[in-house]
């Protein structure tokens, strides 16, 4: 199965990447912008069982994918 | 009274840590990160470098490695545990030092002498330290802005400074909390560091303040306790 899963810091963590593009953009004439650089991490995992898969994935989320400390998740399967 | 100087794949500055714990006398071995067994060793010092890439995060990857069992029992047992620079990243991230190490806040890398106050001696890398001594270590990382959701008041061992000693915005070179440069454990037993203290041991290269940390690192070898 397919399965996208977001990893964002969470709003209240700095995220000086995201302060610097939104300082460019403003240097650009766009306005001011907030913005949040994330990070996106494409699984092809084994199983079919959509539930099944959705419990694993958070186990790898909550282990490796993100640090709880700093990092939220959201994840999708496809199919 | 052996250290082990754990290798990741990626670590360099594994040579620059046995050599600084030689000149001031401490016996220290090479470690592989395949190791599972560090009982012969009375300390462990995970060094600086890019373990594992430092990809997914720093220290990510490397917090799995299977030597990191073998330390974290070392943590357990009160024996001294420290990291220098990403070697503080991998501790966060095994969550046996609290919060965690970002981007610098102006997404440069920096490599320069920084000067650091110490703020507590309750720890295996200052015990030896005075209270309020000002020591000019090198700071060489990308990602040293400390961050922490919990109050670290407690845990902060030593703060970016100027050279006088004092500790304010303009004294911070990375963006860290409480201009923390170390921290440690409530036990005391295991510190991070993001400085490079085994890159200030000998004048000749501009500073020999780096002794007094990992002085204090090797005074803990012999019974645990700070």
């Amino acid at each position: 199965m397919k399965v996208t899963v977001h990893v964002r810091r969470r709003p209240e963590i700095a995220d000086p990447q995201g302060t610097a593009v939104s300082r460019a953009l403003s240097d650009l004439g766009y306005g001011e912008a907030k913005v949040r650089i994330n990070k996106e991490i494409v699984l092809d995992v084994e199983g079919s069982n959509h539930q099944e898969v959705h419990d694993r994935v958070t186990e790898m989320c909550e282990v490796l994918l993100a640090n709880p400390v700093m990092d939220d998740f959201e994840i999708r399967i496809e199919g | 009274m052996k250290t082990a100087v754990v290798v990741f794949p990626g670590t360099n500055c594994e040579q620059d840590v046995v050599w600084a714990l030689g000149v001031l006398g401490a016996e220290a071995e090479l470690v592989w990160h395949r190791e599972t067994d560090l009982s012969d060793f009375a300390g462990v010092v995970l060094p600086g470098g890019f373990a594992h890439g430092d990809h997914l995060r720093t220290g990510a990857i490397a917090r799995f490695s299977p030597v990191m069992g073998a330390v974290t029992t070392m943590a357990g047992q009160g024996k001294p545990v420290l990291g220098i620079c990403n070697g503080f990243q991998i501790l966060c991230e095994a969550r046996l030092l609290p919060g965690v190490l970002l981007q610098n806040r102006d997404l440069k890398f920096i490599c320069r002498p920084t000067h650091v106050k110490v703020t507590s001696t309750n720890s295996i890398l200052t015990r030896s330290a005075e209270l309020g001594q000002v020591l000019q270590i090198p700071l060489n990382s990308y990602e040293g802005n400390y961050q922490s959701q919990v109050d670290i008041t407690d845990h902060l061992v030593a703060a970016y400074c100027d050279s006088s000693g004092v500790v304010d915005d303009l004294s911070n070179p990375n963006g860290s909390l409480l201009n923390a440069a170390a921290i440690a454990n409530e036990a005391g037993n295991v510190a991070g560091i993001m400085p490079h203290p085994e890159r200030a041991i000998e004048q000749i290269l501009g500073s020999a303040d780096g002794q007094v940390l990992l002085q204090s690192f090797i005074d803990s070898l012999e019974g645990a306790h700070v």
